[in-house]
């Protein structure tokens, strides 16, 4: 499996060695070893159980692995919390876009700031001048980023009054809003339309022209062959292939079981 | 904290400071007093019910513990007033963190056992402790609040200071809600996966909260036993600390405005409920059915949505699309 020229270590953003997880007598993941070269799109596919939102649960804390071991751009990060690995530059959204319904559109972009934005609780409670500076950079940064995607008219409805394609937007504007070196998408056009599924390829692939590290996972095979540089097919917890998507689409195996004909 | 907010506050403390004005019986404003001291009660638990997702159960003994730890100092060891207060809601926070950290990493609701145990615990010590705490026969002659030379000696005077020290209260929480933190606080209560996936370090904040508004219950302890000048067990047992829970879930859980509402209600509805007499137990319950029936999330928030029309029309809106996406 080449991929390109030889790699070195700087190259590898995100590598997973190993990696295994259970939950009761089930395998979720099952020795996963692979890695993601930055500036690129990779795609994780495979049928439903395979492990997928389970691998993306591992690599951000929310169910850390029982063995093997994640390296985030050579640092090991499967033994740090969510809000760590947040903080070091992973972001993700979720299979059902997980909003704050409780706080407008802007605010749940605002939340997204929070590793990269110092205000403690006695800022919070004073508002002295310095807080003050840092909210205005925030709100000004939440703006511009709802502005790229298409969502500041509603910057401050209420979350649950979104379409599921802007609930989806807003998710992962969210995300964008910590600057993430490495994104991860949990099946972001799911639920969605056919146009809207267009419109949010789109914005992948420009989020990618901007040099936007991504992991995606998505059933939508179609997206998938469109936008990915890499594949990596899961099944059962382990890797049965991976390659570029064109060397996939001739992969027997691959094709047989999961990209149908 | 938006200019509607400060525009409201500037009314509130208006309408709150020129009530004495009206007011001339003194039984009113002894009842308007503990009312400001509920409100500093309720807003502490507020933070921690309504924007960290946890429950406490405690909050009386946070309260005693204010109390009886101003009491006892100033009383029988000579300490000066203010400091010892200060000195109060520091251990109360101590404590507070102790009984926090354990509790508030495990998911769920483990802080509501542990804090009902310590209510019980510190009833228990209040009764118990005699030769120090007086006993079940209370602990008297506590000096009065005073500053410099100015002693709040009666409850006229002693309103100006409760109620100032109320609204600021009011003033600061509204202003964390509306910051950094408060965002935080509001994120990991709505929903604590998203909010650590996001950079919220949840657990760290939980116990950051419930340390805040255990301190403010301690200062509305001292600042309670120094106005009364007399304290028993009694005041501090579990059913205070449900008292106040009751007045969140009717001004509003996670509505600051909605705490100081409820509290000032349920404070002075059982007095004006003396004149049922017998039955006052019976409309005090009917009246907190009734509430928590139509306004589920609490009287506050639901004045104001029944007066908010253009967030009706986006509701309507929604159902809607709602509606469509169904048919669809």
């Amino acid at each position: 499996m080449m991929r390109g020229a030889a790699l070195q270590g700087d190259q590898k953003i995100l590598e997973t060695r190993g990696l295994t997880l259970r939950f009761g007598g089930v395998e979720a993941l099952n020795g996963l070893s692979f890695f993601i070269t930055p500036h690129q799109i990779a795609s994780i596919i495979g049928p439903n159980g395979a492990g997928k939102t389970t691998l993306l649960n591992a690599i951000t804390g929310v169910y850390p692995p029982h063995t093997g071991e994640i390296f985030f751009r050579g640092t090991l990060i499967s033994r740090l919390k969510p809000f760590q690995i947040a903080a070091l530059g992973i972001n993700r959204t979720f299979q059902q876009a997980q909003l704050f319904s409780n706080m407008s559109v802007l605010e749940n972009v605002m939340v997204g700031m929070h590793p990269r934005t110092e205000a403690g609780f006695l800022g919070g409670v004073f508002h002295p001048p310095g807080e003050r500076k840092e909210e205005k950079k925030i709100r000004e940064k939440a703006e511009s980023l709802l502005d790229l995607f298409g969502l500041l008219p509603k910057a401050d409805w209420m979350p649950g009054h979104l379409s599921i394609a802007e609930q989806k937007r807003l998710e992962i504007s969210r995300a964008m809003a910590n600057e993430p070196e490495l994104l991860l998408l949990d099946e972001p056009v799911a639920g969605l339309n056919i146009r809207e599924t267009e419109a949010l390829g789109d914005l992948i692939i420009r989020l990618k022209e901007r040099g936007q590290t991504i992991i995606l996972v998505e059933h939508n095979m179609h997206l998938v062959m469109e936008v990915s540089d890499w594949l990596i097919v899961l099944h059962h917890g382990s890797k049965i292939g991976e390659g570029r998507p064109e060397e996939m689409q001739k992969d027997s195996r691959v094709v047989e079981a999961y990209l149908g004909t | 904290m938006g200019k509607k907010n400060k525009i409201y506050l500037l009314i509130y403390a208006l309408a709150i400071f020129t009530l004495p004005a009206i007011l001339q019986n003194n039984y009113h404003l002894m009842v308007l007093n503990i009312a400001a001291l509920n409100i500093v009660v309720v807003i502490g638990l507020n933070l921690l019910m309504g924007y960290a997702g946890q429950i406490s159960l405690g909050h009386a003994a946070f309260f005693g513990l204010g109390a009886y730890l101003s009491a006892i100092f100033t009383t029988t060891y000579g300490f000066p007033l203010w400091p010892t207060m200060i000195m109060a809601m520091v251990f109360t926070g101590i404590i507070a963190n102790a009984i926090g950290i354990p509790t508030l990493k495990l998911e769920g609701h483990y802080l509501v056992m542990a804090t009902l145990g310590f209510n019980v615990i510190v009833y228990i010590v209040m009764v118990q402790l005699d030769a120090v705490t007086g006993g079940p026969s209370g602990f008297a002659g506590i000096p009065r609040l005073q500053i410099g030379n100015f002693a709040f000696d009666s409850d006229r005077r002693v309103y100006y200071l409760l109620w100032a020290v109320s609204i600021v209260v009011l003033f600061l929480s509204l202003n964390l809600i509306h910051s950094r933190v408060g965002r935080a606080m509001a994120a990991l209560s709505h929903n604590e996966i998203a909010a650590k996936c996001a950079g919220v370090d949840t657990e760290s904040y939980k116990v950051k909260i419930f340390v805040i508004s255990a301190v403010l219950a301690s200062l509305a302890g001292s600042l309670y036993a120094h106005y009364i000048t007399f304290i028993s067990p009694g005041t501090f047992s579990f059913f205070y600390s449900i008292q106040v829970v009751t007045m969140i879930l009717v001004g509003g859980m996670g509505s600051l405005w909605g705490s100081a509402f409820g509290a000032i209600l349920l404070t002075i509805l059982p007095e004006v409920l003396h004149a049922v007499k017998e039955y006052n137990v019976l409309i005090y319950g009917l009246i907190l059915m009734v509430v928590l029936v139509f306004f589920p999330r609490g009287l506050f928030p639901g004045i104001a949505e029944a007066f908010g029309k253009r967030r009706r029309e986006v509701l309507s809106d929604s159902r809607k699309q709602l509606a469509l996406e169904k048919r669809a």
